[in-house]
């Protein structure tokens, strides 16, 4: 091993990479602090001003109220319909499952510009008939939400599947179980933590979309991104330095949480 | 009749996502691909202005080159973190973790909003640089190709440590004693055992970082301030600005067609778990 520990000059350039990655979520700090009504450095005086701006100006906390409700429906149908799926290829192993899994993925690998033309397509569609899902609207969000981030559910339950042991569920057919036991009962008890993680992860992505959401919204369903980018256009908003520093350190607490479970898991696996 | 339903409980579980994403994603895919052939009138126009019209045309050679130049940078700066990532010591190992995750969580909206406090005018290097006397005008860093070069290398980075570093924990660690017991120095095991060996993650990376780039919009449309248009805006500016929804449709077919092609030719070295941290 101390044949290939990292020599000064790699280590060196790491440590520039590292800075480099959190370079910019540290920029934003100070100027959320500015008292400037344009993005600028604070010199002397600090301010909460832009804090504050997020509690009077009502469109943010809507926003975010959207951005949850549509993050939450989308991430539940995005991981029902991905464990459903998965556990069809884990219990079945149908003959084209690489097919299968390939088709599945396609929202993944296509260029995100062209889901969004794409899922654009479908909404000014559905809009022709009728009011509720269509474009513009909280729930023609949820569906096209839904659409981009199954893929990354389907991955991590296969991902979880495949870890679990095929003989306890052998041995639960041998011993007459039939397929809602077998799924109920062993498979998803066994992945339970998989299906978590990709409800977490759905729910994340779903969160912070913004590609998609700008080619199907305009006016009514504002989610928090699409706010932002609203603000970030022209005139840059210090409010979205604020909502920046918040969201951060949301993020950063989501993942220590995550890396402690993991730990956790690893120590003491039930 | 046990067959028959086997076959029943197959297509319930498995139908549901494969009908949901064929109706929701695929069959509108195919209604984007005749807006192409139809918008404005009926033909081949939109894909002959492909190839005629010299703005589509600066927009494509920008994209390719922005493209290139964001893959080498990125391949090379996620190398060096992988490296230290996998082989470092716990410390190093944890520290390198935490640079690579905690950006990957975080939107690509907050990111490049991060990079404009970080490269505008009044943002912190310009701010700096300017109370310490060395500049007198601010350096122009984004709302340009720089900026958007810097804003999708940060973006891009994890995407490509995954593979990377997947492909040198699966480095056989006698190999590389071996060539320490013959007497070949650090530098020349790196050089020539070790990053040999790790080929196939950097292929898939640079393919991965690729393809993402390729059809990149967020970050360009910020970081770049609308001087350095990129394809995906450019489908973007042609539906919402200038309508020509025909002219959007064509480039999206373009795109699906290159990359599909781009991943039939890559096909063995993409493994889709890799995508995910």
């Amino acid at each position: 091993m101390s044949s290939s520990r990292p020599g000064p000059v790699i280590l060196f350039v790491a440590t520039a990479v590292a800075l480099f990655l959190l370079m910019p979520l540290i920029a934003v700090i100070p100027v959320s602090f500015t008292p400037a009504r344009f993005l600028s450095m604070p010199s002397g005086t600090l301010s909460l001003r832009h804090y504050q701006a997020l509690i009077d100006n009502p469109a943010w906390g809507q926003s975010i109220l959207l951005s949850l409700r549509i993050g939450i429906l989308s991430s539940v149908i995005a991981t029902a319909l991905a464990t459903m799926f998965g556990l069809g290829i884990w219990m079945f192993q149908p003959r084209f499952s690489a097919l299968l899994i390939g088709f599945v993925l396609l929202p993944l690998v296509v260029p995100p510009v062209v889901s969004a033309m794409t899922l654009y397509f479908l909404m000014t569609a559905l809009s022709s008939f009728n009011n509720w899902i269509g474009y513009d609207t909280w729930l023609g969000v949820t569906l096209a939400h839904a659409v981009m981030i199954t893929p990354f559910a389907v991955v991590l339950i296969l991902v979880a599947l495949f870890q679990v042991d095929r003989r306890i569920d052998l041995a639960a057919r041998g011993l007459g179980a039939n397929l809602a036991t077998r799924a109920f009962r062993i498979i998803i008890p066994n992945i339970k933590f998989g299906i978590a993680t990709a409800a977490l992860l759905s729910f994340v992505l779903s969160w912070e979309e913004i590609g998609v959401t700008l080619f199907i919204t305009s006016v009514n369903a504002i989610t928090l991104p699409r706010l932002m980018w609203m603000g970030l256009r022209d005139n840059i908003d210090p409010a979205i330095a604020a909502i920046s520093v918040l969201l951060i350190v949301i993020t950063a607490i989501i993942l220590a949480f995550r890396i402690f479970i993991d730990r956790r898991r690893t120590i003491d696996p039930q | 009749m046990i067959g028959r339903s086997i076959t029943f409980r197959k297509i319930l579980l498995l139908a549901p996502l494969l009908l949901f994403l064929g109706l929701a994603y695929v069959v509108p895919f195919l209604g984007v691909v005749r807006w192409s052939f139809t918008m404005p009138e009926v033909g081949l126009g939109q894909y002959r202005a492909l190839l005629t019209d010299p703005l589509v045309q600066s927009v494509f050679i920008r994209t390719l080159r922005i493209c290139l130049i964001v893959t080498a940078a990125v391949l090379v700066t996620a190398y060096a973190i992988a490296y230290v990532w996998v082989r470092g010591s716990s410390v190093q190992r944890m520290l390198a973790e935490f640079c690579i995750l905690v950006p990957f969580w975080i939107s690509v909206l907050t990111r490049a909003f991060g990079w404009l406090a970080m490269l505008s005018n009044r943002g912190l290097i310009n701010t700096w640089l300017q109370s310490a006397g060395i500049i007198s005008e601010p350096f122009a860093l984004a709302r340009n190709e720089l900026g958007v070069i810097i804003g999708m290398t940060h973006f891009l980075i994890p995407f490509a440590v995954f593979p990377i570093a997947s492909a040198m924990r699966s480095i056989d660690e006698r190999v590389l004693l071996a060539a320490r017991g013959m007497g070949a120095s650090r530098t020349r095991i790196f050089w020539t055992v070790f990053v040999p060996l790790t080929y196939g993650g950097l292929i898939g990376a640079a393919l991965i970082v690729f393809v993402f780039a390729l059809g990149f919009f967020v970050t360009p449309a910020i970081l770049g301030g609308g001087r350095s248009v990129m394809v995906a805006e450019l489908v973007y500016l042609r539906i919402f600005q200038s309508p020509d929804w025909g002219l959007g449709a064509a480039i999206s077919v373009v795109l699906v067609l290159f990359i599909g092609a781009l991943l039939a030719l890559m096909r063995r070295f993409i493994k889709p778990a890799h995508l995910i941290g």
